[in-house]
């Protein structure tokens, strides 16, 4: 990557995201004193979810950065899923 | 890759360059890529005769039927460390760190790998696995799970578990930061014209390896924590008393340990794939289809994990579906054989020693993968699971997979890395003698499996003893050819012959320079305008 095209994220940027982030914790935190039943989990997985992209996209700089990067992280997150339907293969058919 | 002035000044390998450092510091601190990969190889000379002596005992247990040399107890600890041992410290770390980290900058055009302090670093992270290893061989007794760690009974054994799988766990981040380095490698570091298309298969190969490190490795990191979890917390992941499941454990392991088996693999047959060219003067056939098939395997070989589980009580919809998927992961590496003996076919072959370890790993591995796929079919692997058959299949592939190929590498390279050569008539005899004894060490275990003797047990019935006793035979004679192989390979490299220059008439850039490399490896970066393996 040249250095004209070096993108620089503000600190300003980095606050805002680290408040976000410790909202949504609290969010995190909360939802578990209401009863969802059987979206529990889904609730739960979202929000970690999106903690994730925000920390990959900003933190990690993946917003600014040059595509193969984010193709392998896509590809590494293809992987990591379809390794998970293929266990379900075992525990939902039992 | 000299230009006339570098050619003109006194060539100064990297075994000569101290950097300003003294004694063992000359190795413990250079973030030079060929002597890390040195310091590999020595480590796992040490480990591996650890790991062999430890075979052996457990042969000569297993030479009568009863207690001979060790007791149950101590027969559950010799297998277990030895499995621990051969996979962690030796197959899976082998030919990525040793072969990996020599050759790769070199084949590339690079003068080094992208992080050379980090690499450092992994070697440092190795031996810190090896030394927590050794720290469970005392105290409570060494384990006595397997190298698999398999709960319930990992987290209710009383012997020393949690050093070893700590040990496990540690040695990955080894794999992990060795893999990404790799990586990046690759992607940054290749010399101008070096495209995809025109990069060795060795490299390639390196390349699909480093992905599974990276993507796979973490999983056995998080599983063996939990473990560790159960253990120390009792947390409950894989105890049914509390709602868990030890099939997860089992589910996670493999998710990591079977793609494990083609970190070992791959590099294999990369360099199987850098040999064969090179003695039958011949351009690789099909080079494509070997990178596509070594990336399939990569890719396929992450998702047949579960069939080490199909008499463990799964669904019946996952027993058919890793079944599938392992008889699929069969084609790729069928490809690979078929293009490594199309090279051959009408090539003008040279047998020296290298290609008789190569040619030698082609019969062995074949052997291991038929019975892989016998062992991936539902119905014969019910009879034949947790059988001597699985220990023979095993080391077909992974003693016989890794091992030949990589005494094939070492002697393939060897007046690379050491700029001498060694005496042809000794490694030819330490090759035909290693191949005897290997082939009659494990061959008599097929048998025995499908008679029905299981593994892991110290003892067996009377009818098993004739072919026990022609195995432990032939555990002493593959030792035999493994002390003249590694005899004549240690005198050669302290004082062997100079080696000529590319004495195989190899194609690759480590071919056209100087040999051993310089610190830098090449004075100027090669710039390449043409595919490798192109033989006048």
């Amino acid at each position: 990557m040249s250095d004209s095209s070096h993108h620089i994220v503000s600190y300003r940027t980095y606050g805002l995201i680290l408040v976000l982030l410790l909202c949504l914790t609290g969010i995190s935190v909360a939802v578990t004193q209401i009863e969802l039943t059987r979206w529990t989990m889904a609730v739960a997985l979202l929000l970690a979810s999106t903690k994730s992209f925000i920390v990959l996209a900003i933190f990690m700089h993946l917003k600014f950065d040059e595509k193969i990067f984010r193709v392998m992280v896509a590809f590494v997150f293809l992987v990591f899923a379809a390794v998970i339907i293929v266990t379900f293969l075992d525990y939902a058919f039992r | 890759m000299t230009s006339q002035t570098s050619e003109s000044k006194v060539h100064k390998t990297y075994l000569e360059e101290d950097m300003g450092r003294k004694g063992i510091f000359k190795w413990i601190l250079s973030t030079d890529h060929k002597r890390i990969a040195l310091l590999y190889l020595y480590s796992m000379m040490v480990w591996f005769t650890v790991g062999v002596v430890l075979g052996l005992l457990m042969k000569l247990e297993l030479i009568a039927p009863g207690k001979t040399l060790m007791g149950p107890q101590a027969y559950n600890a010799t297998f277990t460390v030895h499995g621990v041992i051969m996979i962690f410290l030796i197959v899976i770390p082998g030919l990525p760190a040793v072969f990996g980290n020599f050759l790769l900058p070199i084949q590339i055009g690079a003068k080094d790998v992208a992080f050379p302090r980090l690499n450092l670093f992994s070697w440092y992270i190795y031996v810190l696995g090896s030394i927590l290893v050794i720290i469970s061989l005392f105290g409570n007794g060494p384990p006595d799970t397997g190298w698999t760690f398999y709960a319930p009974y990992s987290f209710k054994t009383g012997t020393n578990m949690l050093p070893a799988a700590l040990g496990a766990f540690v040695l990955g981040f080894s794999s992990i930061l060795t893999g990404l380095n790799f990586i990046v490698t690759i992607h940054r570091m290749r010399a101008p014209g070096m495209t995809w298309m025109k990069m060795p298969l060795f490299p390639w190969s390196i390349y699909g390896t480093a992905w599974i490190q990276l993507l796979a490795t973490p999983i056995v990191g998080i599983t063996l924590l939990m473990v560790a979890g159960e253990r120390i917390l009792g947390i409950g992941f894989f105890d049914p008393a509390k709602g868990g499941d030890p099939l997860l454990y089992q589910h996670l392991f493999w998710i990591y340990s079977h793609p494990a088996v083609y970190i070992m693999i791959l590099p294999a047959m990369g360099a199987i794939s850098e040999i064969i060219p090179t003695f039958t003067r011949k351009t690789i056939f099909g080079y494509k289809a070997i990178v596509i098939s070594t990336l399939a395997i990569a890719f396929v070989g992450y998702f047949v994990w579960a069939h080490h589980m199909f008499t463990s009580g799964m669904s019946g919809t996952a027993l058919f579906t890793f079944s599938i998927l392992t008889f699929l992961v069969a084609i790729p590496s069928a490809i690979k054989v078929f293009n490594w003996i199309t090279t051959m076919h009408k090539g003008s072959i040279s047998t020296e020693v290298p290609f008789q370890w190569a040619a030698s790993f082609i019969f062995i591995f074949m052997i291991g993968g038929l019975t892989g796929l016998v062992l991936g079919a539902l119905a014969t692997d019910v009879h034949l699971h947790d059988t001597a058959f699985v220990v023979a299949h095993f080391h077909f592939i992974v003693f016989g997979g890794v091992g030949f190929a990589f005494f094939g590498a070492i002697h393939y390279w060897f007046p690379v890395i050491y700029g001498r050569m060694y005496d042809n008539s000794w490694a030819r005899t330490g090759w035909i003698v290693f191949f005897i004894g290997f082939v009659t060490l494990y061959g008599p275990m097929f048998y025995l499996g499908m008679k029905g003797m299981p593994r892991r047990y110290f003892d067996y019935l009377e009818e098993f003893h004739g072919p026990n006793i022609i195995s432990t035979f032939g555990a002493l004679v593959m030792i035999t050819g493994l002390v003249i192989i590694v005899t004549n390979l240690i005198k050669s490299a302290r004082s062997g012959p100079i080696a000529p220059h590319n004495p195989w008439g190899g194609t690759n850039l480590e071919w056209r320079i100087k040999s051993p490399p310089s610190l830098e490896n090449f004075d100027e970066i090669p710039v390449i305008d043409k595919a490798t393996y192109k033989f006048d």
